[in-house]
């Protein structure tokens, strides 16, 4: 008796748990997660500059997920520490896109790595956003690109400094894919602005001092300098620029927007630098303010909301409106809606859309200028840009995917 | 151009460069020349020594006094890694690197962790002055200064004090040393302790000029194994005169061709030493002594 019990409640608990079993994959079934990989750098030279680029995406996906995910199926962001360091992400593009077989990869800040895993994206044929401002440039069906490029950047800094303070610029540049192009970016414009280039240096990264660089620019006489510097080591050319008393007004892409330098460095070392991005934390407008409000509820600690901040959040968004408007994450779909030429987003910078030719996004951009106290305040707006110059050069996504990296010296084949 | 001037802006670059070379090694030179323990946490003792200044200068507390607070604090802790870690691996050349390259990690990633990514500086002090057309940081003729006065201190301090005269008989006979009544251990683990302490020193005269970032150190790090390979293992045979032929190579190509070529200029010079001098300049000077 006592054995025929003890059966039947063994028995028992076997249908329960498979009933269980059942409920879970059911239900797991109804609303299968949407995987997103995350690979941005949380350690190593460029770190002070991206942590808050995950903790963008962490808040974005838990405002969708509260809001009932992505067409019913909740996000699962699989994150990782790429450390400043191309081999990483190589390393890590491919565990998401094998085994984790995530549905969309959100990676990178330097141009040296993402142009490291963009290979990679292709070879698996993934898709991935890649949320940073950078050179321009990147014709590739695989990448959905939301940060800002030069036609955003340089067209409207550079002849409005021009403009302001002299025709005679010196670029500083960090030596590699990003500085090199940005670098002849400006060189293009100031020429066909009718400016002279009285100098031009590229610096290694991880070079931390400029007593040289400083005496050349000095030497040189330049009415404005370029400053394209990257990772925390080169933003110490700022402090010892000052220390020397150069007091030449600098314009640049990369600095206040990403790195923050002007909350770093003592007053007054960057009065007088000029950056164009399309969002900085002191934007004052009401979705700005909406965005620094959830942000700071969520992440109390956090330094600095930054451009990157804001073009991670966005993308999120923008998925979520590509895989609800197609019904699946395939990414040919998704392409098939961006294709349709209205893909937009209200977020905390204005009104953003995707390019379909470049899969770029437009964007408003702020002249941001940085004064004596280090406050900041906007000279300027230029409303609604887009990414024109893939376009205008060639570059037809919708047509054909070339995969690969233009530059104004190597544009399309064919033009 | 003027002559005094330019002869002012030659000179100002290559004392710049000196100064760079002389202070972040100096800490690397005495424990490798001493001690033979290759120090791959040195840019962590340099860090240390750069965020303790800061985080003491922003107490109120007068620049002079943080930097000497800085070069304290990464001393002290030298000492107690030196007591933990470094004692047992003496004579144990690879396990030693492996060990201090495992303490920087540790080191770099805890900072990033405890205290955030970003630091705020404290502002180079002392201003600017003008020379022909061209004005220069105050504060850097401050740390040329201080290179020379840090060669003195050293020299005085290993060649005119007992402590000196101790620590060299502890580094070329141990046996001897002990069998006359020498604490070896102690000593060993002041002289770690010591060049720790130089590394603070090198980041607490750095830091007001430089970003602070957990990542720091490491812009030191090739500039100053650059110096002690050149140099060798004596270091004032060695690192001193290396300094000085590297500033001259570092400062004329970065005049020339920019940045990168006094990079590479400096990377040069190391492959044709090692190439010509295995023991670096003082291996050099020793042996034509001789």
């Amino acid at each position: 008796m006592r054995n025929t019990s003890r059966r039947y409640q063994g028995g028992l608990a076997l249908a329960l748990l498979a009933s269980a079993a059942i409920a879970v994959g059911g239900s797991a079934l109804a609303q299968e997660a949407i995987k997103i990989g995350v690979l941005e750098d949380q350690s190593g030279d460029f770190a002070a500059a991206t942590m808050v680029k995950v903790h963008a995406i962490e808040l974005a996906a838990e405002e969708i997920n509260a809001a009932g995910g992505i067409d019913g199926r909740p996000i699962e962001l699989v994150i990782y520490d790429t450390q400043s360091d191309n081999t990483r992400y190589q390393e890590f593009m491919r565990r998401v896109l094998q085994r984790d077989q995530v549905d969309v990869v959100f990676a990178g800040f330097s141009s040296a790595s993402r142009e490291a895993y963009r290979p990679i994206v292709n070879q698996f044929d993934g898709l991935a956003f890649y949320n940073n401002q950078y050179e321009g440039g990147v014709c590739d069906a695989n990448m959905i690109v939301t940060g800002a490029v030069p036609e955003q950047q340089f067209s409207t800094l550079i002849p409005w400094m021009m403009e302001t303070y002299g025709n005679k610029v010196y670029t500083i540049a960090a030596d590699y894919n990003f500085g090199q192009i940005s670098a002849e970016w400006v060189r293009n414009i100031v020429a066909e602005y009718g400016g002279e280039m009285v100098g031009e240096e590229f610096i290694p990264l991880g070079v931390s001092q400029f007593s040289q660089t400083v005496q050349n620019i000095q030497a040189a006489q330049p009415d404005f300098v370029v400053t394209l510097l990257v990772g925390a080591a080169q933003a110490s050319y700022y402090e010892q620029a000052a220390a020397a008393n150069v007091g030449l007004p600098m314009a640049s892409s990369v600095n206040v927007g990403q790195g923050y330098e002007h909350k770093r460095f003592t007053p007054p070392s960057l009065k007088d630098m000029y950056v164009t991005t399309n969002y900085i934390e002191e934007v004052d407008t009401q979705e700005s303010a909406a965005f620094l409000e959830k942000f700071r509820a969520k992440f109390p600690d956090e330094p600095y909301i930054n451009q990157e901040a804001a073009n991670s959040y966005i993308a999120m968004h923008l998925y979520k409106q590509l895989v609800e408007r197609a019904g699946t994450t395939d990414r040919e779909a998704l392409r098939a809606v961006i294709a349709e030429g209205d893909v937009c987003f209200d977020g905390p910078s204005g009104r953003v859309c995707l390019d379909p030719k470049s899969q770029h996004m437009s964007h408003t951009i702020f002249l941001a200028r940085v004064t004596e106290d280090h406050s900041i305040e906007f000279p300027t707006v230029w409303e609604n840009i887009e990414p024109y110059w893939l376009g205008e050069a060639g570059c037809d996504l919708t047509q054909n995917d070339p995969s690969e990296q233009y530059t104004p010296s190597s544009p399309p084949p064919g033009n | 151009m003027d002559l005094l001037p330019t002869a002012f802006a030659v000179l100002y670059q290559f004392g710049d460069a000196f100064a760079f070379l002389v202070i972040a090694s100096a800490g690397l030179a005495v424990i490798f020349g001493m001690m033979g323990v290759i120090n791959l946490a040195h840019g962590e003792f340099i860090m240390c020594g750069a965020y303790v200044t800061v985080a003491v200068a922003r107490l109120g507390v007068p620049l002079p006094l943080a930097i000497l607070t800085g070069a304290l604090v990464a001393g002290l802790i030298g000492m107690l890694i030196e007591r933990l870690i470094i004692r047992h691996l003496y004579h144990r050349t690879l396990d030693s690197i492996v060990a201090t390259w495992g303490i920087s990690l540790i080191a770099t990633q805890g900072v990033l962790i405890v205290l955030g990514s970003t630091m705020q500086g404290v502002g180079t002090p002392l201003g600017s002055i003008t020379v022909g057309s061209l004005s220069y940081s105050t504060y850097r003729l401050v740390l040329m200064g201080m290179a020379l006065v840090l060669l003195l201190g050293l020299y005085l301090l290993f060649y005119h004090t007992r402590y000196g005269v101790v620590s060299r008989a502890t580094i070329q006979a141990p046996h001897m040393a002990r069998a006359l009544g020498v604490d070896t251990g102690r000593i060993y683990s002041l002289t770690f302790g010591f060049g720790a302490a130089l590394a603070g020193l090198a980041g607490g005269l750095y830091a007001p000029t430089m970003t602070m970032v957990p990542t720091m150190g490491a812009t030191f790090i090739v500039e100053s194994f650059v110096t002690v390979v050149v140099g060798g293992a004596d270091i004032f045979l060695g690192a001193a005169p290396a300094a000085a032929v590297l500033a001259v190579i570092r400062a004329s190509l970065t005049a020339w061709q920019g940045q990168l070529f006094g990079q590479i200029g400096l990377l040069i010079a190391v492959i044709i030493v090692i190439r010509v001098l295995p023991g670096g300049l003082s291996g050099w000077f020793l042996r034509t002594g001789r």
